[in-house]
Formats: structure tokens, C-alpha cells, sequence
């Protein structure tokens, strides 16, 4: 086998300066990175972003708090509209949380170097729920897996699976490598999954779009995915649901559903006129089966209801509210809703906020339950309507965890127990 | 007698380990402890095994795109694999070794193999790897 390392990868005058290291050692730094990895993904050119989104804004410990100082103190300045994804502490809430006085110092430097550089601090995993979001053929460079499969698919815009510490390099370069899904032929769906016989009733239910996401994630693994059958519209905020899922069982970037995304007028169009690679039918078998592997929990115990990953959004919040008339939490249990300042801004004027307050809820900015060290170890065992908190939340926190929809998830709160409802998972 | 495999480095480099394989890909982030390097996604079939110094054979990365971080502070703290066998070339594990070559100076090797060669390694053969990509797998 010949070993290729360096493709032809051609660089503009502007690029080679940078490369170079007359523009200074921050943009020599985040160019050198940018071309080793064009040379990695065998591209041939790099291409210009409009926007970008940072997911390495994340605190992890030494190593991403000295990769943010290294640029910033180097002098770098982003070249494109920048937003943030989550940060690693709650800059105005952590001390009511266990969050370790040293994590919180170390997470607010972290976001300083960030500020530093000129991104906009927006700190959510949601920068789809904000205005500044980019429109249909945007070319931008987004991290945060739920963002970026929203962004292709929902949006229309194009990026490419960008991973922490590469996609602040193409926000200070405002370059990326021309590959992937910023081009039209890798667009093109490759497998087709066609619902079967689902009931409009589930379909209709806010539970199934994560565990329907869960399943493109696991049968599509990278591919771009195209659905078929939905005898309903999703709403946005389904979608968020449905691909923040996808993007944690599997690594899709990009899903079309015919007459509901905007690249996909129709299953033809959505495969760019060629064949599926593959058909797959999903039945109800499928979704029983993935809804089941999202609980983890052995018994009914539990400590722990929250909502908000992706970040709560202001209509979630308004769907929450009538659900909390008139109850309260059980004792017992905390209830805890994740999201950003922004949407809580918007939450707290139309008085969404209050309900949540008397209901004994609690709320956290800028950061999640993942991201943070801010449970107690007492808190044993969670309940979500987020797949992907469902997902991750036995390796991260080491909990076990318990899936329902909104209104399982607030029963269970308010009975201080697990309380999943089956019935229209049944037929 | 040890079988040779060639890979392509994607980043190029030496080491030596025990491999550590699985069909099933990893997100690093909630898949990997950065400070003891225990592989802890508990729906994933390595989950419990520690791959710190292992050379960790995998299809691909999957998941989360905080996965890059996580490797750059296993790779600081000492707990990273030795090295990392792909069957394409992983643009999330090269990133790792790229900005931990930029920032400390050293990263580790991450290679692609094909298909057909993933299918010899077994977890527990010795593997040596070479800065051209010679691949040596010991009986």
C-alpha cells in the first residue's frame, strides 16, 4: 500500500501569510492546524466560513484551559461572527451546586480566553434557538454534535463534523478544508429508513422523536440519513430532540425528511436522483427496543428529574407550564431544567419562569449536568426526556437513568418516583 | 512469527502496546475516563477496560465532537492509548495528536488500516508501530 501524507493541498496568498506567520503566531498556530488537517481529510483547497460556532469554550481540565491561553495570549481574534456552546460552570448559579471552587475558577478563565478572542458569549448547545442563526447555504464551522445536525439538516446551512480545538482554528482563520458536507455531492442522502405502521398518536408525542433519533443513530451510524412515512410535521424543537439523539447512539451530521427539511422537497431530491444504499424499515419493534435500552434504571427509584438538553427552548418552556399548574415536586426529588441565558430571559418576561420556581424546579445556565461537576454523588439515579442526557449520563456521572417524555418526566417528579407510561408504545 | 501490517499515518509516530479492539465505535466523551483511561460507556463492549498505554483498534469515533479534548487531556495526563487504529482516517483522533504535537511537543500515532487487517489484530497480541506505519503484530 503507498503511504500518501500530503495530498495536493493548495493555498491562497492570504492562507500562506498566515501559514507563514505574518499575521501574527495565533493565526500561524490555527493555520497550522487547519492545513494538517485538510491534509488528513485529503483536501484539495481550503474555503471561507460566515460563522462559526466553538464547542472547545468547554472546560475539560488543563490541556483545553492551556490550548484557549496558548491562542488568545498569542493574540488571536476570530475573523468570523462567532457564538459559544456551553461552558463549564454556571458563572452566577454554581455555588448553590457542589461544583469545586478550583473547576469554577479554571471553567471562567477558560471562558474569558474565549471572550478574549472575540466569540460572542452565548454559552449554549442551542445556537439554533438564537437569531444570529445561519440561513439556508451558509457556509459556516459549527462543534457540538446536536448543533451541527440541526444546523445541515433543519437549517440548510453546511458544516462539517467539527471537532473541539479545530473548529476555534476555522474562527480565527475564517478558513476550513472545502470537504464533507460544505459540498453539494456529499449532501445527498446514502440510506433510506421508511416509518412503518406508527401510530399518528405516537408520532404526534414529544417522547418519540428522541427514541426515533436514538435508532437513526444506531442504523445510520455516519451516513446521511433520509426519512420517510412521517404522517406528521415535527416542530423545531422535535427536531432538536430527534437529531441531538441521533448524533449521540450514532455520528449522523445530516438528515433529510421529505417535505420537512429544506433540502428535501422530496425522497428523490433528498438522494440527489441516485439509489439508497440500503432500505431499512422501522417498526414499532424498533422503537420499543431503543426506548428500552434508553432506561438503564433497574427499579422506580429516583432522585433526580432534567430537562434541557439540548438547551430548553422557550417554546419547551411554554409546553411545561400547564403541566405544573396546581402540583408541586415531591420532597425527595430535585427538578432541574438546563438552558441559556438568552432562552431564560425570554422565559422569565413571559413569567414562564415562576411556575417552574413554586413547582420547587430549579434552573441552570450556561452549562448542563454533563459539562459541570454539580450533582451531589447522593443523586443516584436520574429521569430525562433527553436521549442524549439519557446517553451519556451513565459513563459521565456514573448514574443510572430513566427515559420519558415531558409529562412522564413531570409525574415522576411530582410521585417521587420512576413513573414511565406504556400505552402508546403498546400498539 | 509476527505478521506485518502497513498502515497510512495519519499522525505518524512510534510506540508499543497491548491491543485493545472492538467492532463497536466510541465517542471518547462519556466513553473515556481522562484520568485513568477506563473505557466507561456503559453500553459499549470494552466498557471497564482501562486503555491507557493499549493500542485501541476501533473502527471509528462516534458521538460527541468534545471527544478531541478528551483525548488531548488523556495525552497530557499520561492516561492516553499508546496509539490509535482506525479503519479510515479518524479526522477526531488526529486532531488530538496534531494540537498535542503543537502545544507539548508529542503526540501519539494514529493510523488507518484496512478493513481486512482490522480483522487480524486481536485485543491482548503486542503491537509494534513504526513512524513509516509498519505495523507488527506479535502471536
Amino acid at each position: 500500500m503507498e503511504v500518501d501524507l500530503t495530498p495536493e493541498l493548495r493555498l491562497t496568498e492570504s492562507d500562506r501569510a498566515m501559514l507563514e506567520g505574518q499575521r501574527g503566531p495565533a493565526d500561524q498556530m490555527a493555520m497550522r492546524i487547519v492545513t494538517r488537517m485538510a491534509a488528513v481529510v485529503g483536501a484539495e483547497r481550503l474555503m471561507d466560513i460566515t460563522g462559526a460556532h466553538i464547542d472547545s469554550s468547554l472546560y475539560l481540565g488543563e490541556a483545553t484551559l492551556e490550548f484557549a491561553e496558548m491562542l488568545a495570549d498569542r493574540g488571536a481574534q476570530v475573523k468570523v461572527p462567532t457564538t459559544l456552546n456551553v461552558s463549564g460552570v454556571d458563572e452566577a448559579g454554581w455555588q448553590e451546586w457542589e461544583v469545586p471552587a478550583n473547576w469554577a475558577e479554571k471553567a471562567r478563565k477558560q471562558m474569558m480566553a474565549y471572550e478574549r478572542m472575540g466569540c460572542t458569549p452565548t454559552w449554549t448547545c442551542a445556537p439554533y434557538q438564537l437569531e444570529s442563526r445561519p440561513k439556508f447555504g451558509q457556509q459556516v464551522a459549527w462543534g457540538e454534535s446536536n448543533a451541527i445536525i440541526f444546523a445541515n439538516s433543519v437549517l440548510g446551512a453546511r458544516t462539517e463534523r467539527y471537532p473541539d480545538l479545530l473548529d476555534i482554528c476555522a474562527a480565527i482563520t475564517g478558513r476550513v478544508p472545502a470537504v464533507g458536507l460544505h459540498l453539494t455531492k456529499n449532501r445527498a442522502a446514502q440510506v433510506l429508513l421508511q416509518l412503518q405502521e406508527i401510530p399518528v398518536e405516537l408520532q404526534e408525542h414529544d417522547s418519540f422523536y428522541p427514541v426515533l433519533g436514538y435508532v437513526l443513530g444506531k442504523i445510520a451510524g455516519d451516513r446521511v440519513a433520509c426519512i420517510s412515512g412521517f404522517a406528521v410535521e415535527p416542530d423545531e424543537d422535535q427536531l432538536k430532540a430527534f437529531g441531538a439523539a441521533a448524533a449521540s447512539s450514532g455520528a449522523v451530521a445530516l438528515f433529510h425528511i421529505p417535505g420537512v427539511t429544506p433540502e428535501a422537497p422530496s425522497v428523490e431530491a433528498a438522494f440527489q436522483g441516485r439509489e439508497p444504499e440500503e432500505r431499512i424499515p422501522i417498526s414499532m419493534d424498533h422503537l420499543r427496543a431503543a426506548r428500552k435500552e434508553l432506561t438503564t434504571a433497574p427499579g422506580t427509584e429516583l432522585d433526580m428529574v432534567v430537562l434541557g438538553s439540548p438547551h430548553f427552548s422557550l417554546a419547551e418552556f411554554q409546553s411545561l407550564t400547564p403541566l405544573l399548574e396546581g402540583v408541586s415536586k415531591h420532597p425527595k426529588v430535585q427538578f432541574l431544567i438546563t438552558t441559556s441565558r438568552a432562552m431564560a430571559a425570554l422565559a422569565e418576561k413571559a413569567g414562564l419562569l415562576d411556575p417552574i420556581r413554586e413547582f420547587g424546579g430549579r434552573i441552570t445556565l450556561d452549562t448542563c449536568i454533563l459539562t459541570t461537576p454539580m450533582l451531589s454523588d447522593h443523586v443516584r439515579s436520574l429521569m430525562t426526556n433527553s436521549a442524549k442526557y439519557a446517553y451519556y449520563s451513565p459513563g459521565l456521572l456514573n448514574v443510572n437513568v430513566a427515559y420519558g417524555g415531558l409529562a412522564e418526566c413531570v409525574r415522576s417528579a411530582v410521585h417521587g418516583k420512576i413513573m414511565q407510561e406504556d400505552g402508546i408504545w403498546q400498539n | 512469527m509476527a505478521e506485518l501490517i502497513q498502515a497510512k499515518p495519519i499522525v505518524a509516530g512510534t510506540a508499543r502496546g497491548k491491543a485493545l479492539v472492538s467492532q463497536e465505535p466510541l465517542s471518547l466523551w462519556g466513553g473515556y475516563d481522562q484520568a485513568t483511561g477506563e473505557i466507561i460507556d456503559r453500553r459499549h463492549p470494552l466498557s471497564g477496560q482501562i486503555a491507557a498505554g493499549r493500542v485501541l483498534v476501533l473502527p471509528y469515533s462516534r458521538g460527541s465532537s468534545t471527544a478531541t479534548a478528551v483525548l488531548l487531556e488523556a495525552l497530557r495526563a499520561g492516561t492516553a492509548p499508546a496509539a490509535i487504529l482506525t479503519t479510515a482516517a479518524d479526522a477526531f483522533f488526529a486532531l488530538a495528536g496534531i494540537v498535542a504535537e503543537e502545544m507539548y511537543g508529542n503526540g501519539i500515532p494514529i493510523l488507518a488500516i484496512d478493513w481486512v487487517d482490522f480483522e487480524r489484530i486481536e485485543t491482548g497480541q503486542w503491537i509494534d508501530i513504526d513512524a513509516d506505519g509498519t505495523v507488527r503484530l506479535d502471536e
